[in-house]
This record gives structure tokens, C-alpha cells and sequence, in this order.
């Protein structure tokens, strides 16, 4: 078996297959990386994934997980003032939370160097919207490079990491899900790991590190000058490519993924189209751009998401008195979803429709319904939903925070009715509950959002007198992105640490109503719930259970997995709370209407049989006592 | 050669990642040029997980065009449907494992349960090659994606890639118990 770790750290030249995030991690080896932070947050999270399966006597990076972007960002910020090359990476819409101190950084002169790896996420495959952070680049003044591939990741973090540390200066490598998860074969150079004078070298008397009145503006000179002289690295990249077909008519300019969708549906055209291929997008390469349009009639701009580099390209064409054609977007549909090879082709069709012959695509006969995301067999959440639902009115308001237990949005459990960002939920329902004497407001946190950005809401509640229940939903785990570790469970990526108990967290700023309970204790969670409703103020619930994904993965690993079945008898009469109300995915109905249990779903976990109302539900295997009361 | 499209389709905690990740693997063993991506992200909830994998000389994009796909690989029966209705083109091939995990749809009574012979109709209708796998002694549904995987082998369904070069890419990808208990399934299916 090859070890990811041993790939990564391999000192000799190797090729292979791996996935963007994963080259990443080799990139930022060669680079001389020296401390690395992060938020969890897809896609990017394997690129932790990579720095953990390096052998620790042989990584040479200090890695953390922040509470949040921003902290991330600061810490990053902080060892790059110190002279160490540092590399933050978080999700697209990490991006908003950093943003205060992320806005800064192009100011600074930063001794060693920073790097910030962003995940945008087109499409909203696992984001909560499509936001583009090339704006963020503009706003901050600091370069951006965009990769297309796995094999461009490595490279470009490279050269970026290098600019960086060199003009000790902020670089952003703006990566796109498929851009980060796309797999292909590389190849690495060697890696040579120097001796490393690790010594403080954090210097305030020379540099302007205070961006006070004058020297604010003095600060954002120098960030300007920057950026200006990053046009010459930018006019010469070797990622900028110009694909000469020797048409004269049409040309279309493209960065990033959407370039590689470009190459494929141009295998369908009846024209060869000439292409400038941009590598980075902030600043644009000028006198590239000038030199296409020139030689070309019309020029599509081919761009995902938002009009930016359109908005540029038409600006310089007017500045230079060009007079080619230039199409951006034409329609709200160009501003939405990733430019798959599917949507570039509609997209040029719709520019050029005699570009493109038109594809007769087999049209289904049967249409199938999506298949959502659901909490898997197990789950705390669902039994927590479960009994919540029981203690509320129709009327009353429940609000949803990011993380697995926004999946209670779905049927059948339709709890948490207004989403917004992370750690919103306390505030969004204090301000559902102003004036409000009728409707009961619910909310619902994560642990690891509680941390991330919920305990400002909370301060605020006790502060300010905010009437509602708060139910924070602790399963030990950032568990909807790959189960990392967060402040209460007393360890990190790098070995223990001290816990910080939620509980007594809550007591320390004066919640005076806090109950915590086990959601496979659903009839007292819901008598807590009932009990709260009658509370004036800020009322928390802890509704705890391990995420059991995890748990049964460990016990799996270790060989302590008991596996128990549960199963339907023949005292069921047909009442299906286990599920049109439980919703636990191993139930499944067959054509006449019986219940019967998918055994490769059930865990065993018996948290189902309380539910039903006719005593029908049973462990048909049990080995070695029960899994549901296991504390986190 | 020409590009062979690869589109992989199942149900998140089924294996995807694992057969894609063989796959990919074998192929390049082969000699042959690949790229593929997964989805990842809220996929282990039990939602629809996918994978694309391109082979050959001229590939860019590591995602197949809707309509593109040589072969369709899915591991649960109503996914095989939907990966075939978006992704084969005719006259292509879908090997499918017939697990089957209701859609919550389903489990709501609100529609039915896919049935083999609505999957058979289909793919007759469009000249695509259908192959079911389903073996009713096999002790880990976690292994159902090993046993794909040995029909793919043993009907040469990626053309140039060869028993030998799959044995290896799992050596590559697997060790301990589990690696032997897949290698066990592999060569019993092959041998089937």
C-alpha cells in the first residue's frame, strides 16, 4: 500500500496520481512552508487530510485548526510577521468571516510571507451559496492566482508561495471544488527539507505595523505599488497561455476550470477558436488582453460567476481605443452554476450558434427524483428533531444553523425554517422573537459552530434580554466535514489539549436556564423543551449524542463494533412513525405497505424503538450489550 | 484513443470514492492517460454520490458532458436509473449492483420503488448493454463495490485495462484484512 504521507514527503522526484488539495499539500512542502491553519470547510478540507498523514518526526509544518477563519487567518498572519512563510486555506464563504482581518494583510510588509488557499465552491455543491471571492481580491489589493488543475495547483502555489515570500507579501490561490478534487498525474520535483532558523525575527521598529490615520493611507500606497508591479509578473506568467488557431475573427478568453470545459466542447466546433488562457485573474495580464483583442474581431469573455474580469477587459479595450466586439454574459443564466463542459456549451451556442452543431442528447423516459442528503442511521439529530417536534406548536419558529442538523430542514422532520451563516441562529431568533408574544422562537447550534462564530449571539441574548430557547446540537465533532476535532473534547489535530466544557462555558456568561440531556433520551428532552417554553429569557437545551457516523467508523476500525440489527415484528400495524416521523433511512416499505429493515443501513443503535407506538420495534441481533449510551 | 468516459453513481457510505479511486488507478497502470473528480461535500448524508472518470489522449475537463458517458457503474439500483437517463450514451454499457436503498420518496409512499425490468425496458430501448451484479452470500455490503469491480475486470469493460492491472491499483489503495478479504471477493467473482 502507498501511504498519501509517504508520497507527499517522498525527498525524490515522484509521479502521481493525486488529488488537487493533496498536491497542495506537497506544494506547500517544497515551498518551505513553515505553519499552516485552517477552518474546516469543503473543499478544501482534505488538504488537512494531507498535512495529517505526514509522519510528525518528518513534517516540518506546524498545523492548526482554528476556532474560525478569522482566528486562522490571524495566526497565519502572525507567524508570517515572525518570518515565517504561512498558508491559511478555508471554504469560499470562510472567506466573509476572515474578511476583517483578511482586508488588511495586502497593507502589511509581511516578513515571511503568506499564502491564502481559497475553496470557492461554484455550483453551491456544498455551500450555502456561489459566492466569487475574486472580488475579495480586488478589495484587499492582493494578487490572485487560479489554477484549473491538480497539476496547475501545484505549480502556481509554488510560484505564489515564492512571490510571497520573496516581496514578503500576501498571494491568494483561488482554487473551485473540481479544481480541488480533481485527480490526475503529477510530477513532483524532489523535496529538499533545509535546516530551518526557526528564531523570532518579528521586527516592530522598521515597518509601519500599525495602520493608524496617515500611515493607514501611507500602508495602502505601498499595497498599490504592489499590486501595480505584480502586472509585469502578471504580463509574463508562464500560466498564461495563447492558443493560436489563426482565427481572426473569434477569440475567447478563459481562466481557470472553466478553460478546461472550453477545450472540450471546442472538440464539437466547426471552427478552431483562438483562446487566451489567463492564470491570474487580480492583476489581469494587460498587455496580454490588449494584444488578443487586437488581432481579433469579436472576443467572448468566458467567466464563471460574476462579470469581473469582463468589466476590466471592456475598460482597457476602451482606454486603448480597441474596437473589437467583446461579449460578456448575456443573461442571468451566465451568472449562475459552474461552467461544466455542459454549460460552456450552451453558453458558446448561445454566443456563436453557428460555433456548435447541435447534440442530440437520448431524452429519459422515466424522471427520478433527487436523492437529498439525509442524517445518516443513528444520528443524535434525528432523535433530538424528533422530540423537539413533539413540544412545539405548528405555530412556533425553528431556526437552523450550518451543520448536519441543517439536514432537519428536510422531510419528514421539517425543523429550522430560516438559515443564514454560521453561528447566526442565536441572533436571528432574538430578533424573530422582538415583539413576538405568541410564537415560541426555537434555535438550533452546532459545537463546533457554537465555537466558530456562535458565542457572540449568545452574549448578546443574556446582554440584551432576548426571549428563546436555544438547542445546541453537540455530537463532538465538525462532523459534516470529515469529523474534525473542536474546543470541548480535549484534543486537536496535534494531541491534547485542554477542554473547554460547554456547560460551564454557557454558566460563565450568566445563562441561568442551561439542561443538557442525551437526544436518545427523547421523552426528557422533550419535557425540557415544554419546561423551557415557560422560561423568560435566553433558555439553552444541550442535546448531546456522539455523531455516530464516527463512532461506528472507530468501533469499526478497533474491531468493537457490535453489530446489532433492529427489526420490524409482527406487531406492527402499520403506523409508519418509524418512517414518515423518525425518518430513519434503514426503513424501507415494500410494495404492500410493510416495514422491513435494510440491514446495511441499520447500525443497531435501537434509538428507533422508542418511536413506535405499538411496541413493534426490537433488536433481532444483539451482541455484547447496546451502542446508544455511550456519552460523548 | 479516443476518450472513454467513466460515470460513477451511488449512494454516500456505498464505496464510490474507493471503486473510483481503483479505477483511476488501473487505467493509468495501463498505460493509459486519466483524470477523473469526485463529489464530495454533504455526500456521506446518504445523498447521491458521483464520480467521473475520463481516459485517453484528449482529455481536458475531469467532468463528462451529460449523454457522454461509454459506461455507467452504479452501486444501488435506483442510482444505476438516474445515471443512466443523465449520462450513457446509446449503445453504451451500465453495470450495476442491485442493492437497493429507498429514496426517502420512496420510504414516504410517494413514489415507487424502481423495479429491474423498468431498468431493462430502458436500456433495451436504447441499445445499452445492462449487466447486474448481485451476489446473495456476501458478508459485507461494504464489498458490493469489489464485486463491480471484479465484473468490470472480467467483461474487459475499459478497454485496455486488464485484471492485473486492478489487482495492483487495490494493492496500491488497500492493506491488512481488508485488503485480503477484497482480494478474496475479486478473484472469487472473476472466477464466477
Amino acid at each position: 500500500m502507498k501511504t498519501l504521507g509517504e508520497i507527499l514527503i517522498s525527498k525524490e522526484p515522484i509521479t502521481e496520481i493525486l488529488m488537487g488539495n493533496h498536491a497542495l499539500v506537497r506544494a506547500m512542502l517544497e515551498s518551505g512552508v513553515k505553519v499552516v491553519t485552517s477552518y474546516p470547510g469543503s473543499p478544501t478540507p482534505e488538504i488537512a487530510e494531507g498535512i495529517r498523514s505526514i509522519p510528525k518526526d518528518k513534517n516540518p509544518m506546524y498545523f492548526e485548526f482554528s476556532v474560525n477563519e478569522k482566528v486562522a487567518t490571524e495566526v497565519a498572519f502572525g507567524a508570517a510577521m515572525n518570518g515565517h512563510l504561512s498558508t491559511v486555506f478555508f471554504k469560499s464563504v470562510g472567506l466573509n468571516v476572515a474578511a476583517d482581518s483578511f482586508v488588511q494583510l495586502g497593507l502589511f510588509d509581511l516578513q515571511g510571507g503568506m499564502v491564502i488557499v481559497l475553496g470557492d465552491d461554484p455550483g453551491a455543491n456544498s455551500s450555502q451559496n456561489e459566492q466569487d471571492n475574486r472580488h475579495f481580491s480586488k478589495l484587499s489589493y492582493i494578487p490572485m492566482f487560479e489554477p484549473n488543475s491538480p497539476k496547475e495547483v501545484y505549480e502556481m502555489f509554488k510560484e505564489a508561495a515564492n512571490i510571497a515570500k520573496t516581496k514578503h507579501m500576501p498571494v491568494i490561490l483561488r482554487l473551485t471544488t473540481h479544481v480541488c478534487h480533481a485527480k490526475e498525474k503529477i510530477e513532483f520535483d524532489k523535496l529538499e527539507i533545509e535546516e530551518y532558523d526557526y528564531s523570532p525575527r518579528f521586527d516592530h521598529i522598521n515597518a509601519p505595523h500599525i495602520p493608524i490615520a496617515a500611515r493607514a493611507l501611507d500602508m495602502k500606497r505601498m499595497a498599490l505599488k504592489r499590486l501595480e508591479e505584480f502586472k509585469k509578473i502578471s504580463n509574463n506568467s508562464k500560466f498564461n497561455e495563447f492558443i493560436c488557431n489563426g482565427n481572426k475573427k473569434r477569440g475567447i478568453i478563459v481562466a481557470g476550470l472553466p478553460y478546461l470545459s472550453l477545450l472540450d466542447v471546442l472538440e464539437y466546433a466547426n471552427e478552431k477558436v483562438d483562446i487566451l488562457k489567463i492564470g491570474i485573474v487580480n492583476p489581469l495580464p494587460e498587455e496580454k488582453i490588449i494584444e488578443f483583442l487586437k488581432n481579433h474581431e469579436e472576443v467572448k469573455i468566458l467567466e464563471e460567476l460574476d462579470d469581473i474580469m469582463e468589466k476590466d477587459i471592456k475598460t482597457l479595450a476602451y482606454e486603448n481605443k480597441i474596437n473589437t466586439k467583446i461579449i460578456g454574459k448575456i443573461d442571468i443564466e451566465d451568472w449562475i452554476g459552474e461552467y461544466k463542459p455542459d454549460k460552456v456549451y450552451e453558453i458558446l451556442k448561445k454566443t456563436w450558434p453557428d460555433l456548435l452543431p447541435d447534440l442530440e442528447i437520448e431524452k429519459a423516459n422515466i424522471e427520478l427524483n433527487p436523492r437529498p442528503p439525509q442524517l445518516c442511521p443513528g444520528c443524535g439529530h434525528r432523535s433530538a428533531f424528533h422530540a423537539i417536534k413533539y413540544a412545539l406548536k405548528e405555530t412556533d419558529i425553528t431556526v437552523a444553523d450550518i451543520g448536519c442538523h441543517t439536514l432537519g430542514f428536510l422531510e419528514p422532520y421539517n425543523m429550522g425554517q430560516v438559515l443564514l451563516s454560521m453561528g447566526h441562529s442565536t441572533s436571528t431568533g432574538a430578533g424573530l422573537s422582538l415583539f413576538n408574544k405568541t410564537r415560541n422562537v426555537v434555535a438550533f447550534l452546532g459545537d463546533s459552530t457554537l465555537f466558530h462564530a456562535g458565542i457572540p449571539g449568545i452574549i448578546n441574548a443574556i446582554f440584551n434580554n432576548h426571549n428563546l430557547t436555544l438547542i445546541i446540537m453537540e455530537n463532538g465533532t465538525t462532523a459534516m466535514t470529515g469529523h474534525q476535532d473542536l474546543p470541548s473534547i480535549g484534543k486537536n489535530i496535534n494531541g491534547p489539549t485542554e477542554a473547554i466544557p460547554i456547560k460551564k462555558m454557557l454558566e460563565g456568561l450568566g445563562v441561568k436556564y442551561i439542561r443538557e440531556v442525551d437526544t436518545y433520551q427523547q421523552a426528557k428532552l422533550r419535557e425540557y423543551v415544554i419546561e423551557a417554553q415557560k422560561e423568560e429569557g435566553l433558555k439553552v437545551i444541550i442535546a448531546k449524542h456522539p455523531c455516530m457516523l464516527k463512532l461506528t467508523r472507530e468501533q469499526r476500525r478497533k474491531g468493537t463494533f457490535r453489530n446489532n440489527k433492529v427489526e420490524v415484528t409482527n406487531k406492527c400495524d402499520h403506523q409508519y412513525v418509524c418512517i414518515s416521523d423518525f425518518g430513519c433511512p434503514a426503513y424501507q416499505i415494500t410494495p404492500e405497505g410493510d416495514v422491513w429493515v435494510q440491514e446495511d443501513l441499520c447500525i443497531g443503535d435501537g434509538s428507533c424503538i422508542q418511536t413506535c407506538p405499538t411496541n413493534a420495534l426490537s433488536f433481532k441481533i444483539v451482541s455484547k450489550g447496546m451502542i446508544n449510551n455511550e456519552s460523548i | 484513443m479516443k476518450a472513454f468516459n467513466i460515470y460513477l453513481i451511488g449512494v454516500g457510505g456505498q464505496g464510490i470514492g474507493l471503486l473510483s479511486e481503483v479505477i483511476i488507478r488501473a487505467a493509468d497502470k495501463s498505460g493509459l492517460n486519466v483524470r477523473g473528480v469526485d463529489t464530495h461535500g454533504l455526500a456521506q448524508r446518504g445523498g447521491t454520490v458521483s464520480s467521473n472518470i475520463r481516459i485517453g489522449d484528449n482529455i481536458n475537463s475531469p467532468l463528462i458532458m451529460k449523454g457522454q458517458a461509454d459506461l455507467v457503474v452504479a452501486l444501488e439500483r435506483h442510482e444505476a436509473l438516474r445515471g443512466m437517463n443523465d449520462y450513457s450514451k446509446n449503445n453504451s454499457t451500465v453495470i450495476y449492483y442491485d442493492a437497493v436503498w429507498q429514496p426517502l420518496d420512496v420510504r414516504l409512499r410517494k413514489t415507487k420503488e424502481i423495479e429491474n425490468e423498468t431498468i431493462e425496458v430502458e436500456a433495451k430501448r436504447r441499445k445499452i448493454k445492462l449487466i447486474k451484479v448481485f451476489l446473495d452470500d456476501l458478508k459485507d455490503a461494504r464489498m458490493q463495490n469489489m464485486a463491480v469491480l471484479a465484473t468490470m475486470a472480467k467483461n474487459k469493460l475499459i478497454p485496455n485495462v486488464e485484471k492485473e492491472h486492478y489487482l495492483s491499483a487495490i494493492n496500491d489503495l488497500l492493506s491488512g484484512n481488508v485488503l485480503e478479504n477484497n482480494l478474496e471477493l475479486f478473484e472469487k467473482v472473476f472466477s464466477l
